[in-house]
């Protein structure tokens, strides 16, 4: 373990800050739009479908795949960038 | 070929090959058997994860399950992949670095507590045996439907595959049965769901197919909620539960989903962290394959169903003239049929078929004048509401039918029928192994070697481990061939205790370094007790649903238990002394990646 502990913290905290990101998307896809503002959304008609309709049964679910990925993208670099990759 | 022996060729050709694959991967010490000796590739790893995850409630009961909420199923749907997310953003990089075999490990070591880590094993075994018993249960409708055998005898025969490749190989013979099982039950999904939404629609994507436009001009989404509100239920794609509901109970499924043993542990089995993050990614691509088909074989299974019930003009079909497969699970016992007004034609509408024992049909030998299967019930004249439905609805319908008679309505071809049966198979075995292999693990290494007697040796402990999975074998298949008749409300409880207590202890513990002994185990004593104390009041203490506590249902409670559980164990933790300097740099040197490598043996 050659990281120093200042080295960990910024590390730590650019890491949070990802997380965090990532999950407010998360949060508005899922809970925003397919659960507290779907109604309105509703009005939209999206391929066929009412979009808060869409958004709760299969849109929110193309978001979840994407993010993991993203964030499992975004997590490399970092890992790299402070040199603590295996 | 007849359908009998087709059924028997794919489901006898796939226990034959979860059979071969048990013989190859054998494990030798209990490192390959709890965590498969830690080097399975992500990609494997995701599909045995999603096979894992994707159990017979997945398989059989979801599309079903939508098929008749409508849009209130959003709260599975969105709960089951969501928690995916958690898992892999918040969980599982960081339980991987800590390195242990279990959860109820990482909970005794990150908090230094003997009874902390008892209190994760309580957890553990509680959530997993409520979980298998359903999984057993689905393997007797299977057999019971398509090899005509007794239930019990096809309980049995699930319960003697399970043993064979779950007490010999432990997690490496599990996780590599769990990738052939992936397949064969994502293709069992998706083959049939092509061929319906094809059917249906035109388009080959079931996806796509659930917004495309039918013949009528109307899209299919349209039709649905036309034909459910002419046969007086509530439209298909209009909730019926209150948002606040709704959104609790995504909630507690998806912190629940992050925060299930069996799920958790599947994550110590690569050998890296970014291992770890991966196997997320692979893991919910795998599981977004069949749920994304769910809303559409769901849409097409309601207006087939409804239309090949009612027929053509919507007014009932007589019985003599209605298809095979109404008649085969009748026999099955999911299906039944009350002939109301005595007009000899079967009529689906909205409301109980019958009377009394909570709408279920009771049956009893004898056969009515059309050759259907009489009941016990009593006989009284529906009572409707005549302006919403043009009649009573006349057939009881098991929702854990839809997908599996899904292409026998469809009329799809006999090997799409069979294939479907060995999915369905495949999906209750692999997760019952991964659970039982949980159980196990709980009791022989968290329990025996970590508790009561850490002086036995890694032999000893594997002997053990193989002893405690026979024994949750035979508890499991009691349960399936006596399914207690609250399933539904027990998986509740699962998802409900993972939600209150596993997932809020495991986020506190990694990011919260002040975390100590003293509030953990109250934050996970209040999550655990709110929890199974408002679910019981509810579901057996005869509470009703006008005292819910903000409106939140059962299934959602879990929500409000985790947050009781953060309040209070952060509370406890300031109060109390912190843990000590050894612990905390513990706790820093899991949020940094590398080493993880040495860390996985003990």
């Amino acid at each position: 373990m050659s990281i120093s502990p200042e080295q960990a913290q910024a590390y730590w905290k650019e890491n949070l800050r990802i997380i965090v990101s990532y999950l407010s998307v998360w949060f508005v896809v899922s809970y925003g739009c397919g659960i507290l503002f779907a109604d309105q959304l509703d009005a939209i008609q999206f391929f066929g479908f009412p979009l808060g309709f869409w958004f709760g049964q299969q849109g929110s679910i193309f978001v979840f795949v994407i993010l993991i990925w993203m964030y499992v993208s975004s997590m490399n670099k970092l890992d790299e960038k402070y040199d603590v990759h295996e | 070929m007849s359908l009998d022996l087709l059924t028997y060729l794919f489901i006898g050709g796939s226990f034959a090959l979860y059979i071969g694959i048990a013989i190859w991967a054998r494990a030798g010490s209990t490192k390959e058997f709890y965590v498969a000796g830690g080097g399975v590739p992500p990609i494997a790893n995701g599909m045995a994860t999603a096979a894992d995850w994707m159990s017979a409630a997945s398989f059989i009961s979801l599309a079903g399950l939508i098929s008749f909420i409508g849009r209130d199923g959003s709260a599975y749907l969105m709960g089951w992949t969501g928690g995916y997310v958690l898992l892999a953003l918040l969980l599982a990089p960081y339980l991987r670095k800590f390195g242990k075999f279990t959860v109820p490990d990482f909970v005794g070591d990150r908090y230094g507590s003997n009874l902390a880590r008892t209190i994760a094993v309580v957890c553990t075994i509680v959530i997993s045996f409520t979980y298998v018993a359903g999984q057993m249960r689905g393997v007797g409708i299977v057999f019971s439907r398509y090899l005509h055998v007794d239930i019990n005898t096809g309980v049995v025969v699930g319960m003697a595959i399970v043993f064979f490749y779950a007490v010999l190989g432990g997690m490496k013979g599990i996780t590599y049965t769990q990738v052939a099982q992936y397949c064969v039950l994502i293709l069992a999904f998706t083959v049939p769901a092509f061929f319906l939404s094809a059917q249906i629609t035109g388009h080959f994507l079931p996806q796509l197919g659930l917004g495309a436009t039918l013949e009528s001009g109307q899209s299919v989404l349209a039709t649905l909620d036309q034909l459910s509100i002419d046969l007086g239920f509530s439209q298909y794609t209009a909730g019926k539960k209150s948002t606040v509901d709704i959104f609790f109970l995504t909630v507690a499924l998806m912190c629940g989903t992050a925060g299930l043993p069996h799920v958790i542990v599947r994550f110590f089995t690569v050998p890296r962290v970014k291992d770890a993050r991966t196997t997320g990614g692979w893991a919910l691509i795998f599981i977004a394959l069949l749920y994304t088909a769910v809303p559409g074989v769901a849409g097409f299974g309601r207006v087939n169903l409804i239309q090949e019930v009612n027929g053509p003009d919507n007014a009932g079909t007589a019985y003599a003239e209605m298809p095979g497969w109404f008649k085969n699970w009748e026999n099955a016992g999911l299906l039944a049929w009350n002939d109301r007004n005595g007009d000899g034609k079967v009529q689906y509408a909205a409301g109980a078929a019958f009377d009394g024992a909570k709408g279920k049909p009771a049956f009893i030998e004898e056969r009515g004048e059309e050759g259907q299967r009489m009941t016990s019930n009593a006989k009284t004249d529906a009572s409707f509401d005549a302006s919403k439905q043009p009649f009573a609805n006349e057939v009881y319908v098991d929702r854990d039918i839809m997908v599996l008679a899904n292409p026998e309505i469809a009329n799809l071809p006999a090997w799409v029928i069979a294939l479907v049966a060995a999915g369905a198979v495949a999906a209750a075995l692999s997760t019952a192994a991964g659970l039982l292999l949980v159980i196990s693990t709980a009791i022989s290494h968290d329990l025996m070697k970590k508790t009561i007697n850490p002086n036995i040796s890694d032999k000893q402990e594997l002997m053990y481990a193989r002893l405690a999975a026979i024994v949750a074998i035979c508890i499991a298949g009691y349960f399936g061939i006596n399914p207690p008749g609250f399933v539904a409300q027990v998986v509740a409880l699962a998802f409900g205790i993972a939600c209150a207590s596993v997932f809020p202890t495991l986020m506190l513990g990694i990011f919260y370094k002040r975390m100590n002994t003293q509030g953990a185990i109250a934050g996970m004593l209040v999550g655990l007790i709110s929890t199974v104390g408002y679910m019981w009041y509810f579901v057996f203490g005869g509470g009703s649903s006008a005292d819910y506590f903000m409106g939140i249902s059962p299934g959602g409670f879990g929500t409000v238990g985790m947050i009781l559980h953060f309040i209070v164990a952060v509370v406890v933790a300031q109060v109390t002394p912190p843990p000590s300097e050894e612990m905390q740099s513990i706790v820093e040197d899991l949020r940094i990646p590398r080493g993880a490598g040495t860390a996985h043996a003990h």
